[in-house]
């Protein structure tokens, strides 16, 4: 393909709206499993508001909180996370239970009973637990109970990145299938897993689904869906942490059908609600 | 937009030969809008290469070029453990063959004293320069280079143009780090696409120093681009970040070479 060629095909790639473009944003309807709203502890992070969400043609967006990374008083940032998300109806807080926290249980009943929260969220590396830890499996096992949906971060941040104050290693997802299996009405969600993890530990799970914010490689969506079944995988963002775009351009540059598509941007997640 | 990619390798792609590999990356380069790769090491990596090694890997290189020569610039992979057969790579690949620039990558530190007379034979080619470097919070390999590091060997030749390759990972502290070195770039490829780099870069070092990178095929071209569209910053700033920094650089060797891009 010479420079003219090139342009020509270019101009016509153009021509064709990208994921977050104004015309394609209002076609897509793109649910978000995977954003985090309030301070990050290191980094000064854009907002997302209404704007944000009409922008990039987010139709739903799961919130999680970044102060329930290191907050103590979670019920107090569960509540906050909820009156952010008041402010716009497409916002769905994700609130975070801490399970070697006194008295957990009660965030975990304010949460679901109190606030009407779908979907919950944890942070086992920040927090301090493994999968394998019996108050991980008891917590299943209410939020299956419960008919809630439990998002597990297996990580926020590259590890050779992450502030020194701060470091945690990546979670290790090996007793996940074991525990899914003895509470088979669960229903869980790994957020920001990368395809080395997915390999190693996830394969195998029917109640498990992933989201796609730190699938890396060249076509790497593509890739994974030779081995992962498509209506497991949702569109997950990690905003504000990361561009926005990432996502939406991974699903540019890998081949997937227009079934596939829909479903990784859409069906999946909404099914799962 | 014009988009050319400054840091591409023939690993993490599918394909049994380095053509194979590059037109598989090129297919989804194609999808994403880029016009152009920037292309080194081959496929069988080697963290501190033997001098065979750095020919076996050139090989691939020029291999795949060879197929895709309007789509493609090959960088020289070099070390500063081999500097006899390095600069021998430089003449074979270089002044007589196709490639404009050169790749030092982890087997040595830059700021060692020998790597001196590559920097001065590039300099005198007009290829342009990438050093990989990185500040990893959990520690660097032993031959691995830092920002840091590389300011002291841009201090030696102050007038010789260098990418910092990563702009060190942790680009808080390397965009810092090569601030105040005028003949630093910034390469963004090949960190996870945290929002504020592009920014920062653009704050600090001025637009004309930050050059577009992917590291693709071991990160996604989408993940890298998304740094530069999704960064707030104007559209003039980002064609320059996408392309003509980079194009910039090239020039001289282009023009040198005869060829037009």
């Amino acid at each position: 393909m010479n420079r003219r060629h090139f342009l020509g095909y270019t101009a016509a790639l153009a021509a064709i709206p990208l994921a977050s473009s104004p015309a394609a944003e209002k076609q897509a309807g793109i649910i978000d499993c995977n954003i985090h709203l309030g301070p990050h502890p290191n980094r000064d992070l854009p907002k997302i508001d209404s704007a944000f969400l009409t922008r990039h043609g987010i139709d739903q967006a799961w919130a999680g909180s970044f102060e329930a990374l290191l907050h103590r008083d979670l019920a107090a940032v569960n509540q906050r996370l909820v009156a952010a998300c008041k402010r716009d109806a497409r916002m769905l807080p994700a609130g975070s239970i801490h399970p070697l926290l006194p008295a957990w249980k009660d965030d975990f009943k304010r949460c679901v009973e109190g606030h009407g929260m779908k979907i919950l969220r944890l942070h086992p590396n920040h927090h301090g637990y493994t999968l394998a830890d019996p108050r991980f499996m008891e917590l299943l096992e209410l939020a299956a109970a419960g008919k809630v949906l439990v998002q597990i971060v297996a990580q926020l941040e590259d590890q050779r990145t992450q502030h020194p104050l701060t470091q945690v290693t990546p979670v290790d997802l090996k007793p996940l299938p074991a525990v899914l299996k003895r509470v088979p009405d669960a229903r869980v969600m790994v957020l920001n897993a990368n395809a080395a993890m997915i390999t190693t530990a996830l394969h195998g799970s029917t109640n498990l689904w992933l989201d796609m914010a730190m699938i890396e490689g060249v076509g790497g969506v593509e890739n994974l869906l030779k081995a992962w079944p498509a209506e497991k995988l949702c569109f997950g963002s990690h905003a504000p942490f990361f561009y926005w775009e990432s996502s939406s351009l991974k699903l540019q540059e890998s081949v997937l059908t227009p079934q596939q598509l829909s479903a990784v941007q859409r069906t999946n997640a909404s099914a799962l609600l | 937009m014009r988009i050319w990619d400054l840091h591409c390798h023939l690993s993490g792609v599918a394909g049994l030969t380095p053509e194979e590999r590059l037109g598989n990356l090129l297919r989804y380069a194609d999808r994403v809008g880029i016009e152009r790769l920037c292309v080194y090491m081959g496929i069988k990596w080697a963290q501190d290469p033997t001098p065979d090694d750095l020919v076996k890997q050139n090989d691939d290189v020029l291999r795949a070029m060879d197929k895709f020569p309007d789509r493609v610039f090959g960088f020289v992979y070099l070390s500063a453990k081999h500097v006899e057969r390095s600069l021998s790579e430089l003449e074979r690949c270089v002044t007589h063959g196709p490639m404009v620039g050169v790749k030092l990558w982890v087997a040595e530190k830059c700021n060692v004293p020998e790597i001196d007379p590559i920097i001065r034979r590039a300099a005198e080619l007009k290829a342009v320069i990438f050093q990989h470097t990185w500040f990893k919070t959990n520690g660097n390999y032993a031959g691995e280079s830092t920002p840091d590091d590389l300011v002291a060997l841009a201090q030696r030749f102050p007038d010789v143009p260098i990418i910092c390759g990563h702009t060190g990972g942790t680009w808080e502290l390397g965009l810092r780090a090569i601030r105040d070195q005028k003949n630093l770039f910034a390469d963004l490829a090949g960190s996870d696409p945290s929002y504020g780099i592009t920014e920062m870069a653009v704050r600090e070092l001025g637009v004309d120093r930050v050059i577009y990178g992917s590291d693709a095929g071991g990160r996604s071209f989408a993940s890298q681009l998304a740094k530069v569209h999704g960064a707030q910053i104007i559209e003039a700033d980002k064609q320059k970040i996408f392309c003509d920094n980079l194009r910039g650089l090239m020039l001289p060797i282009l023009k040198a070479k005869g060829i037009k891009a």
